[in-house]
């Protein structure tokens, strides 16, 4: 295998092109040959819909089709790059939503043909934990795979992610996500930011929802379902002028329940592997009160907890650009004809070379 | 309730639970996991030792989310334990508890859990040359899925089976370049062992005392089951083996001669603790599973013995009225296919 040498301060420089849900990301990476990770350009464009809606795989693929190109091209620019300084084109191959993942798909796919360099098909959650672990420097840390379609307990061993705990049904993110739609919150800039700020004004009393744990797994549909039923309880009330519970406490009790949910489960995996370093990734990972909470778990064990901002917690190019350059490093390639996306990627799927 | 474990070094970092600071025997923390602390303690009785099971408050949690599963689930393990011994299924006796102070006694159960009884005895038997270096390798592959573990480790094969049922790797296609990697963490087994001989395997198919211990443990499962309750983390270290009352001082002395040392080491009773995990259920999917996680925890924990767990679904068969034991052994399969994972949209 040849592997093309940039003359960018020797090591090696990668494009990374992520549109797996609603946000558009594309960056620039340098790996330099003692190992050293810059980030040269990490810009995104983010699908927002109105109040009260989600955002559909159609308008979402419409979007990322749009933006790609000058989005590409800013990313470039910003990182006072020339695609021939380039040793590889990465993108994300899955998990996602079909349409989006497909429009991405097909722009690297032009790219790599342009510019002739080879594609790095990158899982999409292998991206998330191989950018965390660069960020913090967590070393071999307790994962929690937090977003709007996943949701997940990860453990390194023997040269796989493994999934120690998921959800087995919705992912902790659709759930917020779910539930700022019932409440017509705005989806700008996200929804589960707007739910933590509403949050912050309640906590004063705690509504009962359910609590669904099952071993290292969780479920949040049924909560989602008690949580909705609050909601228009909520609202009922008020037309009929009577004294309620408010949209804050609604929010506050829904992010207390499903926290101490994802924190129990990551406990357990930690207390399982005998880790006491736990690194939260993922867009619902930039959750300020589920930091604050892992971290008080991970004090008493005598430990700490890793988190990034929303730069690397929310999904972007960077990471996909990182995980597709130390697969690159190790030899792999994904031809062409092998670069269709999938829906349905596990995280233990990822043959993680790279690692010992 | 795990009896056999060394007291930890954690010990005395933890302050005690309110109901045993003043206890006139210091009590010993035998287990320290996510969950909660397992004590063994003198608390009622100098002469009746008991396990206490503690589950002290989460800082995390919100106050009144934390005081409400901690009851729920204090409760419902004990409620559990209740019904279990109503339907004369052998578990230990729930003593007392406090659900607001988190914590559950129960009977102390003297012996060692099954797993312990089972690879002495494959070691006394049926020693092997290679058995353990192996066990290392199978340890690092199988802390790969995951259960709780409320206990700690003492030896390499405790927590494996805890985890087959969650961390296999999915049986479909596994993409580019992962040709060096492990298919899984079963069938490693089976190709090893044929290299030791065909002999080894058919004496301890063969084994007698092995086998009727096999049956008990089908049996005992079954009698829980048909109490309609599933158990959800059965594992041959949650089952413990009760040496027969008249029996306790003779189990030691009696090794040297080594016919009736040996026969004294796998009698006894079985009795199942640890109903952390437990819920009420007679579906034959929950049932099914229950058995197929104690299938996986015992290929990785007694590799060798594993060609005995037919064994268990015989005795699991006599305990249940029969159509049952047939819809949930047929259910078994299915779930055998499938494993405990599906892919799902990312």
């Amino acid at each position: 295998m040849t592997q093309k040498q940039p003359r960018w301060r020797g090591g090696l420089l990668a494009l990374g092109c992520e549109g797996s849900a609603n946000k558009l990301g594309l960056g620039v990476i340098h790996h330099s040959p003692t190992g050293e990770v810059t980030i040269l350009s990490n810009v995104r464009d983010t699908f927002v819909s109105p109040p009260g809606t989600g955002f559909l795989p159609k308008d979402t693929a419409k979007h990322h089709r749009v933006h790609f190109v000058p989005l590409a091209l800013r990313a470039l620019a910003e990182a006072g790059a020339a695609p021939s300084d380039l040793a590889c084109i990465c993108f994300t191959q899955g998990p996602g939503m079909g349409a989006p993942l497909t429009a991405v798909a097909v722009a690297a796919r032009a790219l790599a043909l342009l510019w002739d360099l080879p594609l790095v098909g990158v899982n999409h959650c292998v991206g998330h934990i191989e950018m965390g672990r660069a960020i913090t420097g967590a070393a071999n840390p307790v994962v929690l795979y937090v977003s709007g379609g996943n949701s997940q307990v990860i453990a390194y061993a023997e040269r796989r992610y493994r999934i120690f705990g998921e959800t087995l049904d919705i992912a902790v993110g659709n759930c917020l996500d779910r539930f700022a739609r019932t409440l017509e919150i705005s989806n700008d800039p996200a929804p589960g930011y707007n739910i933590e700020q509403l949050a912050k004004k309640g906590g004063a009393r705690l509504l009962d929802l359910p609590y669904t744990v099952k071993g290292m797994d969780c479920s949040f549909s049924g909560i989602l379902a008690s949580a909705d039923v609050l909601a228009a309880q909520m609202k009922a009330a008020r037309a009929k002028g009577e004294d309620t519970f408010t949209e804050a406490d609604l929010c506050s009790s829904l992010q207390e329940t499903v926290f101490a949910m994802l924190v129990e489960i990551t406990e357990r995996a930690m207390a399982h592997v005998g880790s006491n370093q736990v690194l939260i990734v993922g867009g619902v990972g930039c959750n300020e009160r589920l930091q604050e909470m892992m971290g008080a778990m991970a004090k008493e064990r005598g430990g700490s907890v890793y988190a990034t901002d929303e730069r690397f917690c929310i999904d972007n190019g960077i990471m996909i650009a990182h995980a597709g350059l130390l697969a690159y490093e190790t030899g792999f390639q994904t031809p062409m004809e092998e670069s269709q996306c999938t829906q349905r990627f596990r995280t233990d799927e990822v043959y993680i070379k790279w690692r010992d | 309730m795990a009896a056999q474990l060394p007291p930890t070094h954690v010990a005395a970092s933890f302050p005690l639970p309110h109901v045993l600071a003043h206890a006139a025997i210091a009590p010993t923390l035998l287990a320290q996991g996510a969950e909660g602390r397992l004590y063994k303690t003198n608390h009622l009785h100098p002469s009746r030792p008991a396990a206490l099971k503690y589950r002290p408050s989460k800082p995390y949690r919100h106050p009144i989310l934390d005081a409400r599963l901690t009851r729920a689930r204090i409760l419902a393990e004990a409620r559990i334990l209740y019904r279990c011994r109503r339907e004369a299924v052998p578990v230990p006796l729930v003593f007392a508890l406090d659900e607001a102070a988190g914590w559950l006694l129960l009977e102390w159960i003297s012996g060692d859990p099954v797993r312990v009884a089972i690879n002495t005895w494959l070691a006394q038997k049926h020693p092997t040359a290679s058995s353990r270096p192996r066990a290392a390798v199978a340890q690092k592959v199988a802390s790969l899925g995951s259960r709780i573990s409320e206990e700690q480790e003492d030896d390499d094969s405790t927590h494996q089976q805890k985890q087959q049922q969650q961390g296999d790797v999915p049986k479909h296609q596994v993409r580019e370049n992962t040709n060096q990697d492990d298919k899984g963490t079963t069938g490693k087994w089976s190709d090893e062992e044929t290299e030791n001989g065909g002999e080894a395997r058919r004496r301890i198919r063969e084994d007698a005392p092995l086998k009727a211990l096999m049956r008990n443990v089908g049996t005992v499962v079954g009698k829980l089951h048909r109490a309609g309750i599933v158990h959800g983390d059965l594992t041959t270290s949650n089952m413990m083996l009760r040496p027969p009352p008249t029996a306790d001082s003779g189990i030691e002395t009696a090794e040297t001669a080594t016919d009736s040392g040996a026969k004294a080491s796998l009698d006894g009773d079985i009795v199942l603790i640890d109903f952390g995990l437990s819920s009420q259920s007679s579906s034959d999917e929950d049932r099914a599973v229950d058995l197929y996680v104690l299938e996986r925890a015992f290929g990785s924990t007694h590799p060798r013995a594993e060609v005995l767990f037919p064994e268990v679904l015989e005795g699991y068969r006599g305990a249940l009225p029969a159509k049952q034991a047939t819809s949930v052994l047929r259910k078994l399969e299915d779930v055998r296919m499938r494993g405990r994972k599906r892919s799902m949209v990312g």
